[in-house]
């Protein structure tokens, strides 16, 4: 009798997923920004369908309007257009499109080569270990835009060596992460128990070590896909990002800096979209960070 | 302490090596030929490029020509510019005071907004006023500043006319000569009434534009380290003897809450030296990070390689200053490892 009142008030732990959401939503501001976050992804997958036009389509007779909230607007035109006639509503959803892109296109790649240069010098040690920190010390002793104009000034503005650019700039971030914490779980039993049991090393590596490594790495995803954003957004303002007539943010506001006086939305709403995309993916990175890492939490 | 200096210094020497090595490559990887590359001229006769080959050293072997590069720059020959024909050491130096009298400013305001915001964010945790504090560190360091200039620029300066909209000094009232390159100093030695008011006009908006991103992560910082302070043992025994909340958190912890702080402050003026490459185009600012962007512009290599190989050095020297500032204030990195 008594053993069955135990039984059946023992509730089972939760789950390691919901533990992780009950604390994440304690966080006002983090579950604030995972909305937006995701409002972002909706509108740059459905840009298509949700844009009213095609954003390089330049209407003749419609150039400069501004946006409805504003005396002479047309309703055509929700959020006006730009020098030429071109629809800025559309523009900006298309180009949420452009920054998520090299947002996560940087993220997943500088992760994946970090993860495979910070394991191998981690378990590898000696010289190859010596080659990889060396190179990434070299990385971090350029500073980032100085290096990021370097490697443009090689290969030439555009999207995709953008991403590149920003990609060798961030990778040593997920390296010396990587490397870091690696080591500091080669030492603990749990990876001698597996060594003695015979596991291969790659199965070391990415089975028994890298699921313990991933809380930090997550975290540092997060914040380096808004750090790439905003970089980004700052090589296409100096004309070294996406060349026009793409609709990256960045590049939008460098064309209109000539108008910023007579029509200063044309200005403001990309600079807005960046703000408020690079806001919400930190917010979202704060509260991940303090939901997956304990030791921190109550700061 | 001078065996770690040594350390720390002999450790910048490959860094150095792979830079030069680096910038060497890079001359040679740009698009289009080295001798219209580097002579700015396009349709030479076949003498006259065999002429420039020889004259430049490209005849030579690779190997030599890198030893020479370095050669040359261990000599202070960073190369010669091919739009303004002298040697690309002179120009840089003389717009980097513009950026160190930028980078100054805008390091003090994000200083002292910085580290008093995270006190007193700290101080009252939780509250209204932490909340507050901490959501407009957050607009900060999410700021793409190019765009934060621009809204200042259009706010200050264009509808209100309380400040210039690019530049360093209205040069038409205000000429004086260029002695130190320092323009609060040059205006104060040439002795004309409002010179100095006219400068510190031109300097408010750029260092505040420059200085928001590292006033944000400035008041991060102070805020989570007082935070681990406040708990500690030896701030409960000074609050258990009765001293005030403000001597407690002002002076006790606050001390020892700064240092990881003046570390990523020291840290932050390398990436801020070179930061102000967006800054300075916003306001046509003439510094070197201005510079570097025109050079891009006008493909000007020979300038853009020297340029980054200056700036990189420079970064690197004050990160070991950082450094050995941070080992002599605390022992266990000086003999930890």
């Amino acid at each position: 009798m008594a053993s069955e009142v135990i039984a059946t008030t023992t509730a089972s732990p939760p789950s390691s997923l919901r533990a992780f959401w009950n604390s994440f939503s304690e966080n006002r501001g983090a579950v604030i920004g995972m909305y937006v976050v995701v409002a972002i992804v909706l509108i740059a997958i459905f840009a298509p369908v949700l844009a009213p036009y095609n954003p390089l389509e330049q209407f003749k007779g419609a150039t400069k309007l501004p946006p409805f909230w504003v005396q002479g607007s047309d309703p055509k035109y929700w959020l006006g257009t730009d020098a030429v006639g071109r629809d800025m509503l559309s523009r900006l959803m298309y180009g949420a499109r452009i920054s998520l892109f090299i947002g996560l296109s940087v993220m997943l790649v500088s992760m994946v080569l970090g993860v495979i240069l910070g394991l191998a010098s981690a378990f590898y040690g000696g010289i190859i270990d010596v080659v990889i920190i060396r190179i990434m010390d070299l990385i971090m002793a350029i500073p980032s835009l100085v290096l990021e104009i370097l490697i443009i000034a090689i290969t030439g503005p555009s999207l995709l060596n953008t991403v590149i650019a920003i990609t060798i700039v961030y990778l040593p971030r997920y390296v010396r992460l990587l490397r870091a914490s690696a080591i500091a779980e080669l030492s603990k039993d749990y990876v001698t128990a597996a060594k003695v049991s015979g596991v291969g090393k790659l199965r070391l590596m990415l089975v028994t070590v890298l699921p313990n490594c991933t809380a930090p790495l997550i975290v540092q995803a997060a914040l380096g896909i808004s750090d790439a954003i905003l970089e980004a957004s700052g090589l296409g303002f100096l004309g070294l990002g996406a060349q026009p007539p793409t609709p990256e943010w960045g590049a939008m506001l460098a064309d209109t800096r000539d108008l910023m006086q007579s029509h200063p939305w044309v200005m403001a709403l990309p600079g807005l979209c960046i703000l408020i995309t690079v806001m919400a993916i930190n917010l979202m990175g704060d509260g991940l960070r303090d939901a997956l890492d304990p030791r921190l939490r109550k700061s | 302490m001078f065996k770690f200096l040594l350390k720390r210094l002999a450790l910048t020497v490959p860094t150095f090596v792979a830079l030069m090595f680096i910038t060497f490559v890079m001359i040679r990887m740009v698009p289009g030929d080295p001798i219209e590359v580097r002579r700015g001229e396009r349709g030479i006769s076949p003498e006259r490029l065999e002429m420039l080959r020889h004259e430049m050293g490209l005849d030579q072997p690779v190997w030599k020509q890198f030893l020479d590069y370095v050669w040359g720059i261990l000599h202070g020959d960073f190369g010669t510019s091919i739009i303004s024909k002298s040697p690309v050491l002179h120009e840089f130096l003389t717009l980097f005071p513009a950026t160190i009298e930028l980078t100054f400013f805008a390091m003090l305001i994000a200083v002292f907004v910085g580290v008093p915001a995270g006190v007193f964010a700290a101080a009252r945790r939780g509250g209204i006023f932490d909340q507050t504090l901490m959501g407009i560190a957050l607009t900060g360091y999410s700021m793409p500043i190019f765009w934060w200039g621009l809204l200042l620029v259009l706010f200050m300066s264009n509808t209100l006319h309380l400040t210039p909209v690019s530049g360093r000094v209205d040069l038409i009232k205000f000429y004086y000569p260029q002695v130190t390159g320092f323009a609060i100093i040059d205006s104060l030695l040439s002795g004309k009434p409002g010179a100095l008011a006219d400068v510190l006009r031109h300097l408010i908006l750029p260092s505040i534009v420059l200085g928001t991103v590292p006033m944000a992560v400035i008041a991060r910082m102070t805020r989570s380290s007082m935070l681990e302070v406040l708990e500690e043992d030896y701030v409960r025994t000074a609050r258990a003897k009765g001293l005030s909340a403000w001597r407690v958190v002002g002076l006790h912890a606050l001390r020892n809450a700064l240092i990881p702080v003046v570390v990523s402050i020291g840290l932050q003026v390398g990436t801020l030296l070179a930061g102000a490459v967006l800054t300075e185009n916003i306001f046509s600012w003439p510094g070197v990070g201005h510079w570097l962007t025109q050079s891009i512009a006008r493909r000007d290599y020979p300038a853009l390689q020297g340029g980054i190989l200056l700036i990189a050095t420079i970064v690197i020297i004050v990160n070991v200053l950082v450094d050995l500032t941070y080992a002599a204030i605390n022992p266990r990195i000086r003999y930890g490892k």
